[in-house]
Protein backbone atom coordinates (compact mmCIF):
# COMPACT_ATOMS: atom_id res chain seq x y z
CA UNK A 1 0.00 0.00 0.00
CA UNK A 2 2.75 2.46 0.94
CA UNK A 3 3.99 1.45 -2.59
CA UNK A 4 1.58 3.19 -4.53
CA UNK A 5 2.58 6.89 -2.89
CA UNK A 6 3.52 8.83 -5.90
CA UNK A 7 6.55 11.18 -5.05
CA UNK A 8 5.65 14.90 -5.30
CA UNK A 9 3.32 15.30 -8.68
CA UNK A 10 5.71 15.96 -11.07
CA UNK A 11 4.23 15.32 -14.01
CA UNK A 12 7.15 13.56 -16.73
CA UNK A 13 6.57 14.95 -20.26
CA UNK A 14 8.34 16.74 -22.73
CA UNK A 15 7.14 20.49 -23.29
CA UNK A 16 8.96 24.02 -23.60
CA UNK A 17 7.88 24.73 -20.16
CA UNK A 18 9.72 21.71 -18.52
CA UNK A 19 12.77 22.91 -20.15
CA UNK A 20 12.49 26.39 -18.54
CA UNK A 21 15.82 27.14 -16.40
CA UNK A 22 13.48 26.21 -12.77
CA UNK A 23 15.12 29.63 -11.43
CA UNK A 24 12.86 31.06 -14.32
CA UNK A 25 9.95 29.58 -12.86
CA UNK A 26 10.21 29.97 -9.52
CA UNK A 27 10.93 33.70 -10.45
CA UNK A 28 8.07 33.82 -12.72
CA UNK A 29 5.78 32.14 -9.71
CA UNK A 30 7.06 34.74 -7.33
CA UNK A 31 6.28 37.32 -10.19
CA UNK A 32 2.29 35.53 -10.66
CA UNK A 33 1.78 35.64 -7.19
CA UNK A 34 2.46 39.28 -6.90
CA UNK A 35 0.59 40.18 -10.18
CA UNK A 36 -2.48 38.04 -8.57
CA UNK A 37 -2.64 40.28 -5.39
CA UNK A 38 -2.31 43.46 -7.32
CA UNK A 39 -5.42 42.59 -8.76
CA UNK A 40 -8.10 45.11 -7.37
CA UNK A 41 -10.92 44.13 -9.71
CA UNK A 42 -12.72 41.17 -11.26
CA UNK A 43 -11.90 41.81 -14.44
CA UNK A 44 -8.29 42.26 -13.63
CA UNK A 45 -7.98 38.02 -12.95
CA UNK A 46 -8.88 37.55 -16.90
CA UNK A 47 -5.23 37.75 -18.26
CA UNK A 48 -4.01 35.87 -15.24
CA UNK A 49 -6.53 33.33 -16.10
CA UNK A 50 -5.69 33.06 -19.68
CA UNK A 51 -2.14 33.19 -18.90
CA UNK A 52 -2.22 29.85 -17.03
CA UNK A 53 -4.86 28.32 -19.39
CA UNK A 54 -1.79 29.03 -22.21
CA UNK A 55 0.82 28.15 -19.93
CA UNK A 56 -0.90 24.51 -19.26
CA UNK A 57 -1.79 24.12 -22.86
CA UNK A 58 1.98 24.99 -23.95
CA UNK A 59 3.22 22.04 -20.88
CA UNK A 60 1.43 19.15 -22.07
CA UNK A 61 -0.16 18.85 -18.61
CA UNK A 62 -3.69 17.75 -18.44
CA UNK A 63 -5.83 21.21 -17.38
CA UNK A 64 -7.59 18.61 -14.62
CA UNK A 65 -4.49 17.94 -13.01
CA UNK A 66 -3.72 21.67 -12.42
CA UNK A 67 -7.51 21.67 -11.18
CA UNK A 68 -6.41 18.59 -9.31
CA UNK A 69 -4.13 20.34 -7.17
CA UNK A 70 -7.54 22.67 -5.70
CA UNK A 71 -9.07 19.78 -4.10
CA UNK A 72 -6.73 19.67 -1.08
CA UNK A 73 -7.46 23.37 -0.04
CA UNK A 74 -11.23 23.47 -1.14
CA UNK A 75 -11.80 23.98 2.63
CA UNK A 76 -9.74 26.83 2.94
CA UNK A 77 -11.28 28.30 -0.05
CA UNK A 78 -14.96 27.99 1.45
CA UNK A 79 -13.78 29.10 4.90
CA UNK A 80 -12.47 32.43 3.65
CA UNK A 81 -15.93 32.80 1.22
CA UNK A 82 -17.74 31.79 4.04
CA UNK A 83 -15.94 34.34 6.50
CA UNK A 84 -15.74 37.45 4.00
CA UNK A 85 -19.12 37.06 3.14
CA UNK A 86 -20.90 36.98 6.39
CA UNK A 87 -18.41 39.15 8.32
CA UNK A 88 -17.20 42.33 5.60
CA UNK A 89 -19.23 45.92 6.52
CA UNK A 90 -20.60 47.18 3.17
CA UNK A 91 -24.12 49.12 2.24
CA UNK A 92 -25.95 47.32 -0.07
CA UNK A 93 -27.79 44.89 2.32
CA UNK A 94 -29.06 41.62 0.24
CA UNK A 95 -30.14 39.89 3.11
CA UNK A 96 -30.40 40.73 6.99
CA UNK A 97 -30.01 37.59 8.93
CA UNK A 98 -30.20 39.14 11.79
CA UNK A 99 -26.72 38.32 13.34
CA UNK A 100 -25.03 39.17 10.49
CA UNK A 101 -25.54 40.94 7.42
CA UNK A 102 -24.84 39.91 3.69
CA UNK A 103 -23.90 42.96 1.88
CA UNK A 104 -23.21 43.13 -1.85
CA UNK A 105 -19.52 44.00 -1.31
CA UNK A 106 -19.04 41.66 0.83
CA UNK A 107 -19.78 38.82 -1.54
CA UNK A 108 -17.96 40.63 -4.19
CA UNK A 109 -14.86 40.43 -2.15
CA UNK A 110 -15.39 36.97 -0.86
CA UNK A 111 -15.40 35.93 -4.86
CA UNK A 112 -12.61 37.81 -5.06
CA UNK A 113 -10.64 36.03 -2.43
CA UNK A 114 -11.67 32.89 -3.67
CA UNK A 115 -10.32 33.59 -7.58
CA UNK A 116 -7.05 34.59 -6.08
CA UNK A 117 -6.71 31.49 -3.90
CA UNK A 118 -7.64 29.31 -6.49
CA UNK A 119 -5.25 31.12 -9.12
CA UNK A 120 -1.90 30.59 -6.65
CA UNK A 121 -2.41 27.63 -6.63
CA UNK A 122 -2.61 26.98 -9.90
CA UNK A 123 0.23 28.86 -10.68
CA UNK A 124 2.44 27.17 -8.03
CA UNK A 125 0.86 23.49 -9.41
CA UNK A 126 2.00 24.70 -12.60
CA UNK A 127 5.85 24.72 -11.01
CA UNK A 128 5.28 21.55 -9.41
CA UNK A 129 4.20 19.74 -12.41
CA UNK A 130 6.82 20.57 -14.94
CA UNK A 131 9.47 20.87 -12.60
CA UNK A 132 11.45 17.81 -11.25
CA UNK A 133 11.59 17.98 -7.43
CA UNK A 134 15.35 17.95 -8.00
CA UNK A 135 15.75 20.43 -10.22
CA UNK A 136 13.10 22.70 -8.18
CA UNK A 137 15.98 21.79 -5.51
CA UNK A 138 18.98 23.03 -7.65
CA UNK A 139 17.36 26.43 -8.76
CA UNK A 140 16.41 27.19 -5.23
CA UNK A 141 20.53 26.29 -4.41
CA UNK A 142 21.41 28.56 -7.52
CA UNK A 143 18.78 31.58 -6.40
CA UNK A 144 19.56 31.30 -3.04
CA UNK A 145 23.41 31.54 -2.82
CA UNK A 146 24.19 35.06 -3.03
CA UNK A 147 22.73 34.58 0.46
CA UNK A 148 25.27 32.08 1.33
CA UNK A 149 27.76 35.23 2.26
CA UNK A 150 25.43 36.64 4.64
CA UNK A 151 26.02 32.95 6.66
CA UNK A 152 22.42 31.54 4.86
CA UNK A 153 23.62 27.54 4.00
CA UNK A 154 22.25 28.00 0.45
CA UNK A 155 24.23 24.83 -0.54
CA UNK A 156 23.75 22.95 2.53
CA UNK A 157 20.22 23.19 2.82
CA UNK A 158 19.83 22.24 -1.22
CA UNK A 159 21.76 18.78 -0.40
CA UNK A 160 19.59 18.09 2.65
CA UNK A 161 16.61 18.10 0.41
CA UNK A 162 18.33 16.18 -2.68
CA UNK A 163 19.23 13.36 0.16
CA UNK A 164 15.58 13.52 1.80
CA UNK A 165 14.07 13.00 -1.98
CA UNK A 166 16.88 10.42 -2.75
CA UNK A 167 15.73 8.19 -0.01
CA UNK A 168 11.98 8.79 0.01
CA UNK A 169 11.55 5.34 -1.71
CA UNK A 170 14.03 3.42 0.22
CA UNK A 171 12.45 4.55 3.09
CA UNK A 172 9.05 3.78 1.97
CA UNK A 173 10.31 0.55 0.88
CA UNK A 174 11.69 -0.40 4.31
CA UNK A 175 8.70 0.84 6.41
CA UNK A 176 6.46 -1.46 4.31
CA UNK A 177 8.91 -4.20 4.95
CA UNK A 178 8.50 -3.43 8.54
CA UNK A 179 4.84 -3.19 8.46
CA UNK A 180 4.72 -7.26 6.88
CA UNK A 181 7.08 -8.34 9.46
CA UNK A 182 4.87 -6.84 11.96
CA UNK A 183 1.50 -7.80 10.77
CA UNK A 184 3.04 -11.68 10.21
CA UNK A 185 3.56 -11.24 14.28
CA UNK A 186 0.14 -10.48 13.94
CA UNK A 187 0.31 -6.50 14.36
CA UNK A 188 -3.39 -5.09 13.42
CA UNK A 189 -2.53 -1.44 11.29
CA UNK A 190 -5.65 -1.22 9.25
CA UNK A 191 -8.96 -1.71 12.20
CA UNK A 192 -9.62 0.63 14.89
CA UNK A 193 -10.30 3.75 15.69
CA UNK A 194 -7.90 6.71 15.40
CA UNK A 195 -6.26 6.23 18.58
CA UNK A 196 -5.55 2.58 18.25
CA UNK A 197 -4.33 3.13 14.60
CA UNK A 198 -1.79 5.88 15.56
CA UNK A 199 -0.74 3.30 18.64
CA UNK A 200 -0.58 0.86 16.16
CA UNK A 201 2.13 2.29 14.24
CA UNK A 202 4.94 3.28 17.10
CA UNK A 203 6.28 -0.49 16.73
CA UNK A 204 6.45 0.74 12.78
CA UNK A 205 7.92 4.51 13.33
CA UNK A 206 10.41 3.18 16.56
CA UNK A 207 12.73 0.56 13.69
CA UNK A 208 11.93 3.05 10.89
CA UNK A 209 13.41 5.99 12.78
CA UNK A 210 16.59 3.51 14.51
CA UNK A 211 17.12 2.67 10.66
CA UNK A 212 17.29 5.81 9.30
CA UNK A 213 19.47 7.47 11.85
CA UNK A 214 21.82 4.26 11.05
CA UNK A 215 21.54 4.71 7.22
CA UNK A 216 22.39 8.69 7.39
CA UNK A 217 26.05 7.97 9.78
CA UNK A 218 26.29 5.52 6.67
CA UNK A 219 25.37 7.99 4.73
CA UNK A 220 27.77 10.62 5.67
CA UNK A 221 30.98 8.24 5.78
CA UNK A 222 30.75 7.67 2.47
CA UNK A 223 30.00 11.32 1.48
CA UNK A 224 33.05 12.08 3.54
CA UNK A 225 35.19 9.37 1.78
CA UNK A 226 33.80 10.32 -1.84
CA UNK A 227 35.68 13.77 -0.49
CA UNK A 228 32.15 15.87 0.05
CA UNK A 229 33.32 18.88 2.34
CA UNK A 230 30.84 20.97 2.14
CA UNK A 231 29.95 23.31 -1.13
CA UNK A 232 33.44 25.15 -1.33
CA UNK A 233 34.94 24.59 -4.72
CA UNK A 234 32.34 22.22 -6.21
CA UNK A 235 31.99 22.09 -9.49
CA UNK A 236 28.20 21.12 -11.12
CA UNK A 237 27.45 18.41 -13.95
CA UNK A 238 24.44 20.43 -14.60
CA UNK A 239 25.16 23.90 -15.29
CA UNK A 240 22.18 26.33 -15.35
CA UNK A 241 22.19 28.72 -18.39
CA UNK A 242 19.16 30.79 -19.91
CA UNK A 243 18.00 29.99 -23.08
CA UNK A 244 15.55 31.86 -25.43
CA UNK A 245 12.61 30.10 -23.85
CA UNK A 246 13.80 31.32 -20.40
CA UNK A 247 13.60 35.40 -21.90
CA UNK A 248 10.39 34.47 -23.74
CA UNK A 249 8.50 33.21 -20.53
CA UNK A 250 9.83 36.25 -18.86
CA UNK A 251 8.58 38.81 -21.25
CA UNK A 252 5.36 37.09 -21.14
CA UNK A 253 5.06 37.19 -17.56
CA UNK A 254 5.55 41.16 -17.59
CA UNK A 255 2.68 41.64 -20.15
CA UNK A 256 0.77 39.95 -17.78
CA UNK A 257 2.07 41.79 -14.96
CA UNK A 258 1.61 45.16 -17.01
CA UNK A 259 -2.20 44.00 -18.33
CA UNK A 260 -3.49 43.52 -14.64
CA UNK A 261 -2.17 47.07 -13.46
CA UNK A 262 -3.86 48.54 -16.05
CA UNK A 263 -7.22 46.53 -16.36
CA UNK A 264 -6.73 47.06 -12.57
CA UNK A 265 -6.52 50.90 -13.15
CA UNK A 266 -10.01 50.79 -15.53
CA UNK B 1 60.04 0.89 -0.56
CA UNK B 2 58.78 0.51 -4.41
CA UNK B 3 54.88 1.36 -4.94
CA UNK B 4 53.75 0.91 -1.90
CA UNK B 5 49.69 2.01 -1.82
CA UNK B 6 49.17 1.20 1.83
CA UNK B 7 51.60 1.03 4.13
CA UNK B 8 50.43 0.04 7.95
CA UNK B 9 52.72 0.27 10.52
CA UNK B 10 51.60 -1.61 14.01
CA UNK B 11 48.45 0.47 14.33
CA UNK B 12 45.86 0.45 16.63
CA UNK B 13 42.70 2.39 17.25
CA UNK B 14 40.09 2.20 19.34
CA UNK B 15 36.62 4.34 19.76
CA UNK B 16 36.22 6.83 21.96
CA UNK B 17 33.81 4.63 24.40
CA UNK B 18 34.85 1.55 23.97
CA UNK B 19 37.27 0.11 26.62
CA UNK B 20 39.23 -2.50 24.51
CA UNK B 21 40.70 -1.69 21.12
CA UNK B 22 39.02 -2.64 17.93
CA UNK B 23 42.31 -2.68 15.76
CA UNK B 24 45.68 -3.89 17.82
CA UNK B 25 49.14 -3.17 16.57
CA UNK B 26 48.15 -4.52 12.92
CA UNK B 27 50.71 -3.82 10.15
CA UNK B 28 50.58 -4.46 6.50
CA UNK B 29 51.07 -3.27 3.14
CA UNK B 30 49.92 -3.19 -0.18
CA UNK B 31 52.04 -3.30 -3.73
CA UNK B 32 50.52 -1.11 -6.38
CA UNK B 33 48.12 -2.78 -8.72
CA UNK B 34 47.69 -5.84 -6.20
CA UNK B 35 44.32 -7.71 -5.35
CA UNK B 36 44.74 -8.40 -1.79
CA UNK B 37 42.12 -9.48 1.08
CA UNK B 38 41.47 -9.11 4.46
CA UNK B 39 39.46 -12.10 5.88
CA UNK B 40 37.60 -12.31 9.26
CA UNK B 41 34.60 -12.51 11.29
CA UNK B 42 32.00 -9.93 12.50
CA UNK B 43 33.70 -7.66 15.23
CA UNK B 44 37.27 -8.78 14.44
CA UNK B 45 38.22 -4.93 13.20
CA UNK B 46 38.06 -5.65 9.63
CA UNK B 47 35.64 -2.44 8.87
CA UNK B 48 37.99 -0.58 11.48
CA UNK B 49 40.68 -1.31 10.03
CA UNK B 50 39.14 -0.25 6.27
CA UNK B 51 38.48 3.25 7.61
CA UNK B 52 41.70 4.09 8.75
CA UNK B 53 42.75 3.09 5.51
CA UNK B 54 41.58 6.40 4.10
CA UNK B 55 41.50 9.03 6.90
CA UNK B 56 38.12 8.18 8.15
CA UNK B 57 39.04 7.05 11.23
CA UNK B 58 42.52 8.35 12.68
CA UNK B 59 45.05 5.59 14.15
CA UNK B 60 45.25 6.11 18.02
CA UNK B 61 48.84 4.39 18.02
CA UNK B 62 51.57 3.43 14.86
CA UNK B 63 51.13 4.80 11.28
CA UNK B 64 49.13 5.18 8.35
CA UNK B 65 50.19 5.78 4.89
CA UNK B 66 48.37 6.24 1.55
CA UNK B 67 50.36 6.58 -1.81
CA UNK B 68 53.13 7.89 0.89
CA UNK B 69 51.15 10.25 2.21
CA UNK B 70 50.39 9.89 6.02
CA UNK B 71 46.44 9.61 6.97
CA UNK B 72 46.93 12.01 10.19
CA UNK B 73 48.33 14.96 8.57
CA UNK B 74 45.27 17.19 7.82
CA UNK B 75 46.18 18.74 4.55
CA UNK B 76 46.81 15.17 2.97
CA UNK B 77 43.17 14.02 3.88
CA UNK B 78 41.42 15.03 0.44
CA UNK B 79 44.08 13.77 -1.70
CA UNK B 80 44.19 10.01 0.21
CA UNK B 81 40.86 9.81 -0.62
CA UNK B 82 40.71 10.18 -3.76
CA UNK B 83 43.83 8.17 -4.33
CA UNK B 84 41.88 5.60 -2.35
CA UNK B 85 38.10 5.20 -2.57
CA UNK B 86 36.16 3.42 -0.81
CA UNK B 87 32.56 0.61 -1.24
CA UNK B 88 31.05 -0.09 1.64
CA UNK B 89 28.97 -2.50 2.22
CA UNK B 90 24.78 -1.25 1.97
CA UNK B 91 24.63 -0.18 -1.71
CA UNK B 92 21.55 1.91 -0.46
CA UNK B 93 23.66 3.96 2.45
CA UNK B 94 25.78 5.37 -0.44
CA UNK B 95 23.64 6.21 -3.02
CA UNK B 96 23.48 10.06 -3.04
CA UNK B 97 21.74 11.26 -6.00
CA UNK B 98 18.27 10.59 -7.18
CA UNK B 99 19.99 9.66 -10.81
CA UNK B 100 22.71 7.49 -11.71
CA UNK B 101 24.68 9.69 -13.72
CA UNK B 102 24.38 12.55 -11.04
CA UNK B 103 25.82 9.82 -8.24
CA UNK B 104 28.79 9.02 -10.42
CA UNK B 105 28.96 12.89 -10.79
CA UNK B 106 28.90 13.44 -6.82
CA UNK B 107 33.04 12.57 -6.35
CA UNK B 108 33.34 14.41 -9.19
CA UNK B 109 31.38 17.76 -8.04
CA UNK B 110 33.30 17.34 -4.77
CA UNK B 111 36.77 17.52 -6.13
CA UNK B 112 36.22 20.46 -9.19
CA UNK B 113 36.44 19.10 -11.95
CA UNK B 114 35.40 21.10 -14.32
CA UNK B 115 31.67 20.48 -16.06
CA UNK B 116 32.91 19.93 -18.99
CA UNK B 117 35.25 17.01 -18.40
CA UNK B 118 32.11 15.19 -16.00
CA UNK B 119 30.16 13.54 -18.81
CA UNK B 120 33.57 11.92 -20.68
CA UNK B 121 34.45 10.74 -17.26
CA UNK B 122 31.03 9.58 -16.02
CA UNK B 123 30.61 7.27 -19.45
CA UNK B 124 33.88 6.07 -19.11
CA UNK B 125 33.56 5.21 -15.65
CA UNK B 126 29.75 3.59 -16.43
CA UNK B 127 31.23 1.64 -19.00
CA UNK B 128 34.35 0.14 -16.96
CA UNK B 129 31.62 -1.46 -14.89
CA UNK B 130 29.02 -2.23 -17.66
CA UNK B 131 26.11 0.06 -16.49
CA UNK B 132 26.25 2.53 -19.09
CA UNK B 133 22.86 1.96 -20.15
CA UNK B 134 21.31 2.15 -16.35
CA UNK B 135 22.96 6.51 -16.72
CA UNK B 136 19.00 7.75 -16.57
CA UNK B 137 17.69 5.51 -14.01
CA UNK B 138 17.14 6.13 -10.64
CA UNK B 139 19.06 3.98 -8.11
CA UNK B 140 15.97 2.81 -6.42
CA UNK B 141 15.22 0.47 -9.49
CA UNK B 142 18.10 -0.94 -9.47
CA UNK B 143 19.14 -4.43 -8.19
CA UNK B 144 22.06 -4.83 -5.14
CA UNK B 145 24.96 -5.83 -7.49
CA UNK B 146 23.71 -3.01 -9.68
CA UNK B 147 24.03 -0.27 -7.35
CA UNK B 148 27.11 -1.16 -5.90
CA UNK B 149 28.75 -1.34 -9.35
CA UNK B 150 27.33 2.39 -9.59
CA UNK B 151 28.77 3.17 -6.15
CA UNK B 152 32.18 1.78 -7.94
CA UNK B 153 31.70 3.63 -10.52
CA UNK B 154 31.23 6.88 -8.83
CA UNK B 155 35.07 6.11 -7.09
CA UNK B 156 35.98 4.99 -10.97
CA UNK B 157 35.11 8.45 -12.23
CA UNK B 158 37.47 10.12 -9.59
CA UNK B 159 40.17 8.18 -11.10
CA UNK B 160 41.44 6.32 -8.11
CA UNK B 161 44.84 4.58 -7.72
CA UNK B 162 43.38 1.83 -4.81
CA UNK B 163 39.44 1.02 -4.33
CA UNK B 164 39.05 -0.51 -0.51
CA UNK B 165 35.85 -2.85 -0.42
CA UNK B 166 34.35 -2.73 2.51
CA UNK B 167 32.21 -5.96 2.80
CA UNK B 168 31.22 -4.68 -0.01
CA UNK B 169 29.22 -8.05 -0.88
CA UNK B 170 27.71 -8.89 2.27
CA UNK B 171 24.28 -7.68 1.15
CA UNK B 172 23.96 -9.00 -2.01
CA UNK B 173 22.62 -12.38 -3.27
CA UNK B 174 24.59 -14.44 -4.85
CA UNK B 175 24.55 -13.66 -8.36
CA UNK B 176 25.23 -10.12 -7.30
CA UNK B 177 27.78 -11.03 -5.86
CA UNK B 178 29.41 -12.54 -8.24
CA UNK B 179 28.80 -9.77 -10.93
CA UNK B 180 30.42 -7.04 -8.63
CA UNK B 181 33.49 -9.63 -7.61
CA UNK B 182 33.96 -9.99 -11.43
CA UNK B 183 33.66 -6.13 -12.30
CA UNK B 184 36.49 -5.59 -9.34
CA UNK B 185 38.44 -8.71 -10.75
CA UNK B 186 38.32 -7.05 -14.49
CA UNK B 187 39.17 -3.43 -13.01
CA UNK B 188 42.38 -4.73 -11.48
CA UNK B 189 43.45 -6.54 -14.00
CA UNK B 190 43.01 -4.03 -17.16
CA UNK B 191 43.49 -0.66 -15.27
CA UNK B 192 46.27 -1.49 -12.95
CA UNK B 193 44.05 -0.53 -10.14
CA UNK B 194 44.97 -1.58 -6.38
CA UNK B 195 42.27 -3.67 -4.64
CA UNK B 196 42.03 -4.38 -1.14
CA UNK B 197 39.36 -6.80 -0.40
CA UNK B 198 37.51 -7.28 3.06
CA UNK B 199 35.19 -9.49 2.93
CA UNK B 200 34.18 -12.94 5.31
CA UNK B 201 33.75 -15.16 2.12
CA UNK B 202 36.15 -17.54 1.87
CA UNK B 203 35.76 -18.06 -1.87
CA UNK B 204 36.32 -14.78 -2.71
CA UNK B 205 39.04 -14.56 -0.29
CA UNK B 206 41.13 -17.73 -2.23
CA UNK B 207 40.59 -15.62 -5.58
CA UNK B 208 42.98 -12.78 -4.16
CA UNK B 209 47.08 -12.91 -4.53
CA UNK B 210 47.52 -12.26 -0.98
CA UNK B 211 45.28 -12.49 2.08
CA UNK B 212 45.54 -11.46 5.78
CA UNK B 213 43.25 -13.02 8.56
CA UNK B 214 42.10 -10.92 11.43
CA UNK B 215 41.22 -12.11 14.81
CA UNK B 216 40.04 -9.87 17.87
CA UNK B 217 42.12 -6.73 16.37
CA UNK B 218 44.69 -8.37 15.32
CA UNK B 219 46.54 -10.10 12.17
CA UNK B 220 46.39 -13.52 13.02
CA UNK B 221 47.24 -15.31 10.17
CA UNK B 222 48.84 -14.01 6.44
CA UNK B 223 50.12 -15.23 3.25
CA UNK B 224 48.85 -16.54 -0.24
CA UNK B 225 45.46 -18.14 -0.61
CA UNK B 226 47.38 -21.25 -1.28
CA UNK B 227 49.46 -21.01 2.07
CA UNK B 228 46.62 -19.66 4.36
CA UNK B 229 44.25 -22.10 3.39
CA UNK B 230 47.05 -25.76 3.18
CA UNK B 231 46.34 -25.19 7.13
CA UNK B 232 42.76 -25.93 7.67
CA UNK B 233 42.94 -26.12 11.50
CA UNK B 234 44.66 -23.53 11.88
CA UNK B 235 42.22 -21.35 9.52
CA UNK B 236 39.49 -23.28 11.28
CA UNK B 237 40.42 -22.26 14.85
CA UNK B 238 40.26 -18.93 14.02
CA UNK B 239 36.07 -19.65 13.65
CA UNK B 240 36.70 -19.09 9.79
CA UNK B 241 36.01 -21.60 6.66
CA UNK B 242 38.57 -22.81 4.62
CA UNK B 243 36.72 -22.92 0.88
CA UNK B 244 35.19 -26.18 0.15
CA UNK B 245 37.64 -27.60 -2.43
CA UNK B 246 40.40 -26.51 -0.28
CA UNK B 247 39.16 -28.77 2.46
CA UNK B 248 37.84 -31.72 0.50
CA UNK B 249 41.89 -31.52 -0.48
CA UNK B 250 43.06 -31.23 2.67
CA UNK B 251 41.21 -34.29 3.44
CA UNK B 252 42.36 -36.94 0.24
CA UNK B 253 45.99 -35.70 0.71
CA UNK B 254 45.59 -36.99 4.38
CA UNK B 255 43.77 -40.22 3.26
CA UNK B 256 46.61 -40.83 1.12
CA UNK B 257 45.56 -39.21 -2.45
CA UNK B 258 49.18 -37.45 -3.42
CA UNK B 259 47.12 -34.14 -4.14
CA UNK B 260 49.73 -31.27 -5.35
CA UNK B 261 49.47 -28.23 -3.11
CA UNK B 262 47.80 -25.45 -3.05
CA UNK B 263 44.32 -26.41 -4.11
CA UNK B 264 41.79 -23.73 -3.51
CA UNK B 265 38.98 -23.68 -6.72
CA UNK B 266 36.44 -26.72 -7.42
CA UNK B 267 37.51 -26.81 -11.05
CA UNK B 268 41.50 -27.27 -10.84
CA UNK B 269 40.89 -29.60 -7.38
CA UNK B 270 38.81 -31.63 -9.74
CA UNK B 271 41.77 -31.63 -12.50
CA UNK B 272 44.01 -32.15 -10.22
CA UNK B 273 41.71 -35.48 -8.64
CA UNK B 274 41.29 -36.68 -12.04
CA UNK B 275 44.83 -36.33 -13.15
CA UNK B 276 45.66 -38.06 -10.08
CA UNK B 277 43.17 -41.08 -10.12
CA UNK B 278 44.43 -41.50 -14.34
CA UNK B 279 48.04 -42.02 -12.74
CA UNK B 280 46.72 -44.68 -10.84
CA UNK B 281 44.41 -46.92 -13.06
CA UNK B 282 47.71 -46.41 -15.03
CA UNK B 283 49.54 -47.96 -12.64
Amino acid sequence: MLRDMTLGQYYPVKSPVHSLDPRVKILLLIAAIVAVFMAGNMLAFLPAAVYIFFACRLSNVPFNMLLKGIKPLRFIIIFTVVLNIFFLPGEKVWLDLGFAKITQEAVMTAILYALRLVLLVMFSSLLTLTTAPVTLTDGLERLLSPLSKIGFPAHEMAMMMTIALRFIPTLLEEADKIMKAQSARGADFESGNLMARAKAMVPLLVPLFVSAFRRAGDLAMAMEARCYHGGKGRTRLHVLKMHKNDWLAILSMAVLIACVILIGRL
Amino acid sequence: MENRIFEVENVSFAYEEAEEKAVQGVSLSVPEGAFYAVLGQNGSGKSTLAKLLNGLYLPTEGKVHVCGLDTADDQNIWEIRKQAGMVFQNPDNQIVATLVEDDVAFGLENIGVPTAQMPERIEKALSDVDMLPFRDRAPHTLSGGQKQRIAIAGILAMEPRAIIFDEATAMLDPQGRKEVFAAVEKLNREKGITVLWITHFMEEAARCQYVYIMEDGRIAMEGTPAEVFSVPEKVQALRLDVPAAARLAHRLRQAGMPLKEGLLHPEETAEEVARVCRLNSKA
